[in-house]
């Protein structure tokens, strides 16, 4: 699906952007050295390749740390409550399918409070982009675990150990009838770049997974992806098409269980390296894929675009509705529908 | 047929116990007579699978298309399917018709159907002496009987000798007329509440064409069933033509002197509310776009508006009640004319959003069709106890306007109003309606679309404000001096870029702000928006005494001044209350009576309305709570007269309840 398709009725703007376009003239305010300037940089710097009139896009947030981002942007923008991004988003997006809508949202935000909203947005498939920033802990109520926390986590409420097994909202993504998932990493502007593009350039929902490092409360989260030594064994990038292999290792398909496996790949293997499909309508391999990350160590992360289909987009199919019903009835009567069939006339 | 709340209330003879007014010899069976009234009460009565619902439907179509004036009472069990035959699965529909123009579906039935058992015992205590009861004698097998605790057949132990009985076999005469239906038995019998429906048309001359053309739409699909019913329906016509139990049937001449002149049809609270929505989006000129969540008795507007796409609606059935009113939110954020409905559940759940949108400052109509409470309560049961939630039921400083309609037909124009108070002043609003209006229905004058407001706003197009430096701006919390509404600038409007939030703002910019004379500022300018709203003045209507009895107040000179005791109500208390206001006059008795349609502001003479009586009565179906609200503004002993029974009040009952505090009132003045 192209830009034009899934941006069709977004008009253009009329002379070139560039990042500056994007930049609102508010003071940025999370704490020095925080995953988010990171991801706002690669933002700002991102949108002009859309070409997108800066009015007709619309950042909505949440409650947490990463929600402050739309009021650094210089688009219309709305900091709303506590998990009810995806909501509000979608009232917006359905109503205004000229207007490319996006979602900020956090791993508390999207996964907790709000967790019945992102699923419901992601089966629906309005046409919506959130990005999820996830750095597994409360950062503005000043570090409690959160819903991607790994088990035993040590925060200000567990100071035992969180009793709780994490979410992977990759997995949860796709189990929620997602069309487009992937996942990337705030210190990988060309890597995070090419996952919005196609995120933009999806018709329906996109689910957008940024892990981002919250310098104060969990620093480091993330580190086993981003040091040279250890993200070899660490992260896997996935491209469509590609065989799936990282370092000198690789993934296959256990011919016995129909499981993947991760192998060190010698040259009689290469043939069975799986080839990933992101386009594949059945989503079992994608949520295998998703499956292979350690939760505690983050060895084999799979970042890119796990799963990116076409479905009925609920908002295109709703204006048709609403085009089929004058198709059949006629456009709206107001007096003939006050008046209705049983009337009586008094003289 | 109710008159405006805001038109004076006009004397009528409502509620009078009713006359044979005269008595026809009619065309139809010589040998019966015709007698004419001017007004019954019929109830119908049977298990909540009887299709007494419908039942009561068609014969207040019948009755709406005679032209007589009427009220419904719908009454049946949050169950779908109550265990058959029990008292818990009763279901009732209550309909009250008549020559003039009455307020309410009437305290006692003159009639009851009762297709069971069940329906007899859970009615009977309503019934006043001289009722006509219709039993289905087919149903009052032993083991129905001891379902509902009677060792012995009332019909024939001689307990129902107060009231005038028809028992007729109406099981077997159905089965007997759809004998050579070839439909099985258990659909055959599934035709008695037609068969009910055509003895009681034939008993009220009802027009009988609309019903069977009825039929015959609903069952299109299934020729076979819709026959069934129209031969059922016909047999019990014919049963009250032939049987000799039936001697006397009742005219009830239409209500014309009651009506103004104009076109009419009958309606109901929810559906009157329904196409007051869409109105509101056509005089207004925005697309509607509804959030809503499943919860009775509000989802009848989620599927009224649902059919009508053709006038460019939205209807989002959300996840849950919170991201019903988020999208709604949304939408409005977008520019579409947003509405969210539910009950008081609902409400307590979509509290974090509306204040968002006092926050925002932007239009929603939060609809709030009240049920009783707390909790789940009673979900098909009428009460209005949550003014005090929409008023207060919010985290901060977060007033917001409350709007409720009188009458089932009023919430058409209450829509409208609480549209126009969305749009004007840039807040959320609240409209309360309730279980009585929603399923209850009432003739309407069908508006002409000229007599509807013009709702029409202006979106923000520009800057509106000049920088030191002279660069021009846009502040998207700079406020219009009178109604101290802020711009709507919809997204796709370029150069106003904007991000706002429930962050407190400074005023003006809408920049984040901290500043502790900023917020005391903001807080107070929110709150001085919706003190600010025009209302219309409170109209009281405190006619002097027609007749003597009654020994009203004087002043100076020894004339007849106003009343004593005012009588003060909001929301769907409408009918009961003047009814039993009608009564106290009657009988000579003055009263003065006012009904707010405005909760919140409160019409800016209400004080003053207040103080000119000595004694004020606010009934109410909660435990008083316009009555705090009255006290601790206006600091006035208001009397609450309170009933919380999921039922709407007895017109009788609230006349005795105000003639008892007016003649307390009398002794400590005397
Ligand atoms: S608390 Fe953590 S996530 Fe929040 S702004 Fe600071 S570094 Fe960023």
């Amino acid at each position: 699906m192209s830009t034009s398709e899934a941006l069709s009725l977004v008009p253009k703007a009329a002379g070139k952007q560039t990042m500056k376009d994007f930049k609102s003239d508010q003071e940025v305010r999370w704490c020095p050295g925080c995953g988010d300037y990171a991801v706002l940089a690669a933002v700002q710097s991102f949108m002009p390749e859309l070409g997108l009139a800066r009015e007709n896009v619309v950042f909505v947030s949440g409650i947490g740390c990463s929600s402050r981002f739309p009021y650094y942007m210089n688009t219309y923008g709305m900091h709303s409550i506590h998990g009810r991004a995806p909501a509000i988003a979608t009232g917006l997006a359905t109503s205004r399918r000229d207007l490319s809508v996006w979602v900020v949202t956090g791993d508390g935000d999207a996964l907790s409070i709000g967790g019945n909203h992102l699923i419901h947005a992601l089966r629906r498939n309005v046409n919506l982009k959130i990005l999820l920033f996830n750095n597994r802990i409360y950062g503005l109520t000043k570090g409690q675990y959160s819903p991607t926390s790994e088990t035993g986590k040590i925060t200000k409420s567990t100071p035992m150990g969180s009793l709780e097994a994490p979410f992977n909202p990759v997995s949860l993504a796709i189990g929620a009838e997602a069309s487009f998932v992937a996942r990337t990493i705030d210190s990988d502007r060309k890597h995070l770049q090419s996952v919005l593009r196609a995120a933009a350039d999806h018709p329906g929902t996109a689910l957008v997974e940024i892990y981002q490092n919250c310098n104060i409360f969990n620093d480091g989260a993330f580190e086993a992806l981003k040091d040279s030594t250890t993200s070899q064994e660490a992260v896997i990038r996935l491209e469509h098409g590609e065989p799936i292999r990282f370092g000198t290792k690789g993934v296959v398909r256990d011919a016995a269980t129909g499981e993947l496996a991760v192998i060190e790949v010698t040259e009689a293997d290469e043939d069975r390296l799986l080839v990933h499909d992101a386009h594949a309508a059945n989503p079992t391999t994608a949520f295998a894929l998703s499956r292979l990350a350690d939760p505690d160590t983050l060895h084999h992360t799979p970042i890119g675009i796990l799963r990116d289909v076409v479905r009925p987009v609920y908002d295109t199919d709703m204006a048709d509705q609403l085009d089929l019903a004058v198709t059949r009835q006629g456009a709206g009567d107001l007096a003939g529908l006050l008046a209705g069939t049983d009337t009586w006339t008094v003289p | 047929m109710t008159s405006q709340v805001s038109s004076p209330i006009t004397a009528g003879t409502a509620d009078e116990p009713h006359v044979v007014v005269d008595v026809l010899g009619e065309q139809r069976n010589p040998a019966k007579e015709t007698r004419r009234l001017d007004r019954v009460i019929i109830r119908f009565a049977g298990d909540s699978g009887d299709g007494m619902q419908l039942t009561g439907d068609r014969f207040t179509s019948e009755t709406a298309s005679f032209g007589n004036d009427l009220s419904t009472l719908p009454n049946f069990p949050a169950e779908i399917r109550a265990p058959a035959g029990t008292l818990p699965g009763v279901s009732s529909f209550q309909l009250h018709f008549a020559d003039h123009d009455i307020l309410t579906p009437g305290d006692a039935p003159d009639v009851l159907v009762a297709m069971n058992p069940a329906a007899l015992k859970a009615n009977l205590g309503d019934l006043p002496r001289g009722a006509e009861i219709i039993v289905d004698t087919d149903e009052f097998t032993k083991r129905a009987m001891a379902k509902v605790g009677w060792p012995a057949n009332p019909l024939e132990d001689g307990s129902l000798t107060a009231f005038a009985v028809h028992p007729v076999p109406l099981t077997t005469l159905t089965l007997e007329a759809l004998k050579d239906s070839g439909l099985a038995r258990k659909d055959a019998e599934r035709a008695k509440n037609m068969f009910a429906l055509g003895l009681l048309s034939w008993m009220y001359h009802r027009p009988t064409e609309n019903t069977e053309a009825f039929l015959l739409r609903k069952f299109a699909k299934k020729p076979e069933i819709a026959a069934a019913n129209v031969t059922a329906f016909r047999a019990g016509w014919n049963f009250g033509e032939t049987t000799e139990d039936f001697a006397v049937s009742y005219e009830v001449a239409p209500a014309s002197a009651a009506f103004p002149t104009g076109t009419y049809r009958n309606i109901s609270g929810n559906l009157a509310l329904s196409y007051g929505l869409i109105a509101a989006a056509k005089q207004s000129e925005l697309p509607l776009f509804l959030g809503s969540y499943p919860i009775t008795p509000a989802s009848d507007i989620l599927h009224e508006l649902s059919r009508h796409k053709n006038f460019g609606v939205r209807t989002f059935q959300a996840e849950d009640e919170i991201a019903a009113i988020g999208a709604a939110l949304g939408a409005a954020f977008g520019g579409a004319l947003a509405v969210t409905t539910t009950s008081g559940p609902g409400v307590a759940l979509k509290s974090e959003t509306i204040g968002l949108a006092v926050s925002l400052e932007l239009p929603l109509l939060v609809v709030d069709i009240q049920r009783g409470g707390p909790s789940t309560g009673l979900p098909t049961k009428t009460e209005q106890a949550d003014l005090l939630q929409a008023m207060y039921g919010r985290n901060g400083e977060a007033p917001v306007p409350v709007i409720a309609p009188a009458t089932a037909a009023d919430c058409f124009s209450a829509a409208l109003e609480a549209a126009r108070i969305a749009l004007t002043y840039r807040t959320p609003v609240f409209l309360l309606s309730d279980g009585y209006l929603a399923n209850g229905s009432e003739p309407w004058r069908i508006p002409q679309i000229d007599e509807l407001p013009d709702l029409r706003v202006e979106f923000a197009s520009g800057p509106n404000h000049t920088a030191a430096d002279g660069t021009e701006e846009f502040w998207p919390y700079l406020r219009d001096p009178q109604t101290l509404a802020r711009p709507w600038a919809v997204p796709g409007t370029p150069g106003l870029e904007h991000r706002i939030g429930g962050i407190e703002k400074q005023d003006g910019t809408g920049n984040i702000s901290y500043d502790p004379a900023n917020h005391d500022l903001m807080v107070r300018t929110r709150q001085a928006k919706i003190d600010g709203i025009a209302v219309p003045d409170l109209e009281v209507d405190d006619p002097p005494p027609t007749s003597g009895g009654g020994t009203p107040s004087t002043s100076g000179g020894g004339t007849p001044s106003r009343a004593r005791t005012l009588v003060l109500g909001w929301g769907s208390t409408y009918g009961p209350i003047t009814a039993a206001v009608r009564r106290i006059r009657r009988s000579g008795g003055q009263v003065a009576q006012a009904h707010l349609r405005h909760l919140n502001p409160f019409p800016a003479n209400l004080g003053k309305v207040l103080k000119d009586y000595d004694r004020v009565v606010v009934p109410e179906m909660n435990l008083g709570q316009l009555a705090h609200l009255l006290r601790a503004k206006y600091l006035v002993d208001a009397r609450s007269f309170t009933q919380v029974t999921g039922l709407p009040f007895k017109a009788e009952q609230l006349a005795e309840a105000i003639t008892a505090i007016m003649e307390e009132s009398a002794d400590v003045d005397v």
